[in-house]
């Protein structure tokens, strides 16, 4: 195996929790809920599937208690902010710091297990194709998945009748609601969606990347997942380059400095940072473009009036 | 925003205050530890020293901690809240700490504190630390038996003088077995990020070394080396349970003993204000026991321990060139404790630049 091929595979593990929850975020801000809570619900889908697969034994019924994980946190949070109509900011960094705090009292028994890795589906045919077959299709059904996801998503905002519904109630809350659009049940939804992303992206964590359980594995991962969102423009596939970015720039540079190439590693690890936001901004330099994609009701509270 | 507020008193529940005992006539021994108690490395190892002290002097004193408490004005409102709270003896934990424990001590005169790896005292402050070094160097030693390439990956944290002699000590020891042994230097710039980690683990691999050392706290580059199928070394905890045919051995901080000793000096009230620095002697550090490696390399690294022990060998002593090849130490001569405290510079044969 070569350097590129390796680093490249390295990039692939680190990209896809980022690239996941953040599409997930991405359709609940689309609707116009901003889910600040997005670390909290990965810590949770991580120990979720961590625990499951200790006891089951099995890494994909993990996966399933990931996803579950994640979406009964999304429904907390759906239940205080579009039921009660809490502050969906405040409550989103309560969520966050919930999910930290309550995943560290599950998991105190699972310390220091032995993981059991989600090990890759060799696609037949396709994984033979040199230099791509081995990198793309010799991977774990998450990686499959977040890529599913995410052309998933695209098909459904931009082409389905639902998607547009969605994208309205994002919009302007109240017109959607005149036209009858069920605005609380849509943002529902779209929450509950980005929950299972998120927990999807924490069972990634401890099956995958580190098949481990330690407390705040995450490490920050959910805030750049949100970040992505808004660098992205809110364009699905934008989060894929801006996550796949990232980790590209993160991992190669590990390689520089372990190339001994001279440059203060202060500042190479301050790169992926600097990097995402240049090309994101350069990809989005048409404000008039950027601020049709932006969720006009994003944020706000909505209160049907009976 | 009810319900926030009682998820917020939630979480606050989770991360406060855990009393370990409630009697009042007892004397109070607290801690404040930087990261969570079962965090598998630095602070793991400084809870179990509380549960010693708990053990061996738990007629006379109880103990209370607060964990994951932040390096900055954090750490002052948690400080002063134990000390508020009729702690005798605060031990901080963590390097981070120093000036709030510096600045809440004057506040609180009849308290006695404790501060872990700093190096500002005052009347009713000691320090203490540990001289991991000691154990880098035997790691040096069986690095480089083992490598087949004599080339080793250390992942490092931050560029701060205690990290730095990690690095020096083990390559010295390293090159007194073999006179050209390399390593590379990956800064992940984080104590504790499993995910970045095991990335610096696989970008070290990918890049040719054989034998991985670290030091971060998390056990994910063990994990990448046991995949990977090569030898590595623990940091701060016994790490065998992540690579059962991977560690050959680990530094494990053992702070208990100390923890105890202080705690007696302050019942009997001989407290006094120290800076100790203690070492594989006095038993402040230990090595896990020397696996997955052949009888000579094992008893190589026996005999350097005893001679640590001793005091026969010491790893800083001439001759010794720093990086760019000039002279260091003459032969024979030792740097001084006050060198190493402050070390910002490496010795030959680290393929790295020094983040300054």
């Amino acid at each position: 195996m070569g350097i590129v091929e390796a680093i490249l595979l390295s990039v692939i593990t680190a990209a896809t929790p980022l690239v996941l929850a953040a599409a997930g975020e991405l359709v609940a801000e689309r609707s116009g809920v901003l889910n600040l809570g997005v670390e909290g619900m990965m810590i949770m889908g991580a120990v979720s599937a961590f625990a499951a697969t200790q006891i089951t034994g099995s890494p994909y019924i993990g996966v399933l208690a990931g996803i579950g994980a994640g979406v009964l946190f999304a429904l907390l949070f759906g239940f205080l902010t579009l039921t009660l109509v809490a502050n969906q900011v405040a409550t989103g960094l309560a969520l966050t710091l919930l999910g930290l705090g309550v995943s560290g009292m599950l998991g105190e028994g699972f310390l220091g297990m032995q993981g059991i890795k989600l090990q890759p589906i060799t696609i037949p045919l396709l994984s033979q194709v040199p230099f791509l077959g081995p990198l793309l299709f010799r991977q774990d059904a998450i990686f499959y998945l977040s890529i599913a996801v995410v052309a998933g998503i695209h098909w459904f905002l931009f082409r389905s009748r639902a998607g547009l519904k969605l994208r309205a109630v994002g919009d302007s809350h109240a017109s959607a609601h005149a036209l009858g659009v069920d605005v609380v049940r849509t943002r529902y939804l779209a929450v509950l969606f980005g929950g299972a992303c998120a927990g999807l992206a924490g069972a990634q964590l401890s099956l995958v990347y580190t098949p481990q359980w330690v407390e705040n594995m995450s490490a920050g991962r959910g805030w750049i997942a949100l970040a992505l969102v808004v660098f992205a423009s809110w364009r699905p596939w934008r989060v894929v380059a801006g996550g796949y970015l990232f980790g590209a720039v993160s991992i190669s540079q590990l390689h520089a400095q372990a190339f001994g190439i001279g440059i203060p590693s202060q500042f190479l690890s301050s790169l992926p940072y600097l990097a995402t936001i240049i090309v994101l901004i350069l990809i989005s330099h048409n404000r008039r473009m950027t601020l049709i994609n932006t969720p006009a009701s994003l944020g706000k509270p909505f209160v049907p009036d009976r | 925003m009810k319900k926030l507020l009682v998820a917020l008193a939630t979480t606050a529940a989770v991360l406060g205050v855990v009393s370990a005992a409630s009697a009042q006539e007892k004397a109070k021994v607290c801690f404040v530890y930087v990261g969570s108690k079962t965090d598998g490395g630095w602070t793991q190892a400084h809870d179990i020293g509380r549960q010693q002290v708990e053990k061996e002097l738990g007629d006379k004193v109880e103990t209370q901690f607060l964990e994951n408490v932040p390096e900055g004005p954090d750490a002052e409102r948690a400080i002063e809240r134990l000390a508020r709270s009729g702690c005798g003896l605060i031990f901080t934990t963590s390097f981070g700490f120093m000036d709030a424990t510096i600045k809440i001590a004057q506040k609180f005169p009849d308290v006695k504190f404790e501060h872990a790896t700093g190096y500002k005292t005052a009347p009713n402050v000691a320090t203490y630390n540990s001289r991991f070094y000691e154990g880098r160097y035997i790691q040096g030693q069986i690095a480089a038996k083992m490598s087949q390439k004599g080339l080793a990956g250390y992942i490092a944290s931050f560029p701060i003088p205690e990290v730095v002699m990690g690095i020096n000590s083990f390559v010295i020891g390293a090159r007194s077995v073999n006179p050209d042994f390399k390593i590379k230097v990956v800064w992940a710039n984080t104590w504790f990020d499993p995910g970045k980690e095991a990335d610096a683990a696989k970008a070290l691999i990918d890049q040719g070394v054989d034998i991985l050392t670290q030091h971060t706290d998390t056990t994910a580059p063990m994990q990448v080396a046991a995949e990977r199928g090569i030898k590595a070394f623990g940091q701060a905890s016994d790490m065998i349970a992540a690579g059962p045919q991977t560690q050959l051995t680990a530094i494990v901080d053992t702070w208990g003993a100390y923890y105890v000793k202080r705690t007696q000096a302050f019942l009997d009230g001989k407290w006094e204000s120290t800076s100790s620095w203690d070492g594989l002697k006095d038993g402040i550090l230990t090595m896990a026991p020397y696996t997955n490696m052949p009888d000579d390399v094992k008893a190589m690294a026996e005999a350097t321990e005893a001679k640590i022990k001793s005091g026969e060998l010491k790893p800083f002593t001439g001759p010794l060139n720093k990086q760019d090849g000039s002279p260091w130490l003459k032969e024979g001569e030792t740097a001084d404790d006050g060198t190493l405290l402050g070390m910002n510079f490496y010795v030959e044969g680290v393929d790295d630049k020094l983040p300054q």
